[in-house]
């Protein structure tokens, strides 16, 4: 491998990791307060990338009003979502909370097939947000650059909220121990609707970043990153923000040089998060940043 | 000295040689897509019994299901295609040289595949099942995956994303609903085993179980095993149906699918589970229309492909969040509340023990 391909995997690595990492917060956060994964959160990236699209293209809105659009309705979507699907479950035994859960999922992917067709379509790249860099022998797009630093940008924030302001602390409060916050005057409906907030938020900035990266969308298009950004979050610890970023970048990074490094073991690509879970979840079940919880009988 | 004894053994014999006659009879009488339909459904019970047994009634949340059908259609289809039609199939790369000549019958490749689809079972149960609720749900969707992206990839034995064609071919309802009667019988005399209580126990309270003396671990082992053994027979069952089979067939949406089937029919009841099955299957190919073009009052509707499985999703939702029994709940049926409510030959035993 010459220095010019390696140095492009890296870009790559960087961009991808940072795609995971703001995805898998979503999960980690609503994971760390209601102890469910939320399977939904992955069909929020594609609900975010179809609404943007259609912004540009039907309504011809500039691409940043569009996107903008599109990560409100996707926040709006998401708390709909906690408050039909999941708030009626909360005191139901958890797998009936999961298997609500994997029916929205499924709802929303062929709500998807239903009301815009199962074939791919090509995301607009905007000219002025995605251009070729070149720099000595490489050349990589303005998005390894740009999606990197949304993504740092966007940590900060969600980190600056969940440790300074009230409500990150009853989030805090809520995720520790959900009965003694109640007891505590913390309005846990109200924790849980914000942090569904931020995570479908973060998710819908993450779709739309995801399909200028990766221009070809479709109603299934959230699956494979969504069970992807679920292993990043339970890589770094789940429950833990900063968590989310390391297992992000760590998962991307390691995907992109398996395939970079091993070319013959490209086809195993997507079973690679895969094992890297079963053995995280084997060795370290805490995850890298994460506490180790022990269960109370 | 208990009258209801010889009644309820009678009235078993008497409903399995009613079903061997109407099965028999079925196979003559019944066009192709019908005994097709029904032939489906026998599998999908198997396919949500054997669920069930993991999810139902261990409470261990598994969506591997999908995987161990994929080895069992797999080792099936392998095992039974004729020499010939694997050259002409396997042009990508050839066969290995050991499964070459292979052609089994089908019922004892049936069975292999069940036998191969427990062992997987049990590579991927001695991590998986260490693992809790949605850990141990998303770990076995993972292992599910990985064992159709190794199918995907071993093209010198499974032919890869072309998948296999020319599967010999069995359309006897007698052959399917034999495995299907079989499985339930099986099923059901497990689950009233000292093995089922055990089961039972972990699912109720796993910690409960274990100071009771209850070895958790090789009971799970044992329910999840057994799963995979029946959901590897279902596969087999599956290829000889469809004659093709390729691995993007055996996605999270067949789980999904079976995972309906269970929660519909109640979890913790094989009643459920048969009768749901049977709907669900019926359902299925009754709402193909849906997706077709058709005209209502002079206008024309064009098809709209993914509506079917729009509804069972709502379907799946309203039964989760207000209807959380399922049909049956955990209530299985049996002879004696048939018995009670004819009001014939009342159990006397009842008030003296």
């Amino acid at each position: 491998m010459t220095l010019e391909t390696f140095l492009q995997n890296i870009a790559n690595g960087i961009s991808l990791g940072s795609l995971y990492a703001l995805i898998a917060i979503g999960y980690t956060m609503v994971y760390g307060i209601i102890r469910l994964i939320n399977f939904a959160h992955a069909d929020l990236l594609m609900v975010a990338s179809y609404a943007a699209f259609y912004g540009i293209l039907i309504f011809a809105l500039p691409w940043w009003l569009s996107f903008l659009l599109a990560i409100l309705l996707t926040t709006i979507l998401g708390m709909s979502i906690e408050k039909i699907a999941y708030r009626p479950l909360r005191d139901a035994p958890r797998i009936s909370a999961l298997i609500s859960a994997i029916g929205v999922s499924f709802l929303l992917q062929n709500l998807g097939i239903v009301l815009v067709g199962a074939s791919p379509k090509p995301f607009p790249r905007p000219e002025n947000l995605v251009w070729n860099i070149h720099l000595g022998g490489i050349s990589f797009l303005s998005l390894a650059v740009i999606i990197p630093l949304i993504t740092l940008v966007l940590l900060a924030a969600v980190n600056l909220v969940v440790n300074k302001t009230n409500i990150g602390i009853a989030m805090r409060a809520v995720s520790r121990d959900f009965e003694t916050a109640s007891l505590m005057a913390v309005d846990v409906n109200k924790v849980v609707v914000t942090t569904f907030a931020v995570g479908s938020g973060l998710a819908a900035v993450g779709g739309i970043m995801w399909s200028l990266q990766y221009p070809q969308i479709d109603p299934l298009m959230g699956v494979f990153p969504g069970l992807k950004c679920f292993i990043a979050a339970v890589m770094g610890g789940i429950g833990s923000v900063p968590g989310a970023m390391v297992g992000g970048f760590l998962l991307g990074m390691g995907e992109v040089m398996l395939v970079g490094f091993m070319p013959d073991l490209s086809g195993y690509r997507d079973a690679f998060a895969f094992v890297v879970l079963i053995l995280i979840l084997l060795f370290k079940p805490g995850g890298i940043l994460g506490e180790h919880v022990v269960e109370k009988v | 000295m208990d009258g209801r004894k010889n009644i309820k053994i009678a009235l078993n014999i008497a409903t399995l040689l009613v079903t061997a006659v109407f099965l028999y009879w079925g196979d003559s009488v019944l066009s192709p897509f019908q005994k097709r339909i029904l032939n489906l459904a026998a599998i999908f019970v198997i396919l949500g019994a054997s669920m069930n047994l993991v999810v139902g009634f261990t409470g261990m949340f598994s969506l591997g299901h999908s995987g161990f059908m994929c080895v069992g259609a797999y080792t099936a289809a392998i095992l039974t295609m004729s020499p010939e039609s694997k050259e002409l199939i396997y042009y990508m790369e050839p066969i290995v040289p050991w499964l070459k000549n292979i052609e089994w019958p089908i019922i004892p490749a049936t069975i292999m595949g069940g036998i191969i689809a427990a062992v997987f079972g049990i590579l991927v149960g001695f991590p998986a099942l260490r693992l809790r609720d949605d850990y141990l749900a998303i770990a076995t969707l993972g292992f599910a995956e990985i064992i159709r992206i190794i199918v995907t990839n071993t093209i010198s034995i499974t032919n890869g994303a072309l998948g296999l064609k020319n599967i010999p071919s069995e359309k006897s309802l007698l052959f399917y609903w034999s495995f299907c009667i079989i499985t339930i019988i099986i099923l059901k005399n497990l689950i009233n085993s000292s093995w089922g209580y055990a089961f039972k126990a972990i699912r109720d309270n796993e910690i409960a179980a274990e100071a009771m003396g209850v070895s958790v671990f090789k009971h799970k082992m044992l329910s999840f095993t057994i799963g995979a053994f029946f959901a590897g027979i279902a596969g087999a069952l599956m290829a000889f149906l469809i004659t093709s089979i390729d691995p993007t067939m055996f996605r999270f949406l067949f789980t999904f699918q079976i995972l309906l089937i269970v929660v519909l029919g109640g979890m913790g009841s094989l009643t459920g589970s048969v009768i749901a099955g049977i709907i669900i299957t019926i359902a299925m190919e009754w709402l193909r229309f849906v997706e077709r073009p058709m005209t209502i009052l002079g206008m024309d509707i064009p098809g709209i492909p993914g509506m079917r499985m729009v509804i069972f999703a709502i379907l799946l939702l309203v039964v989760v969040l207000f209807y959380r029994q399922g049909l049956m709940g955990t209530k299985e049926f049996n002879w004696d509340w048939l018995l009670d409510k004819l009001g014939l030959a009342r159990n006397r035993e009842r008030g003296i023990s």
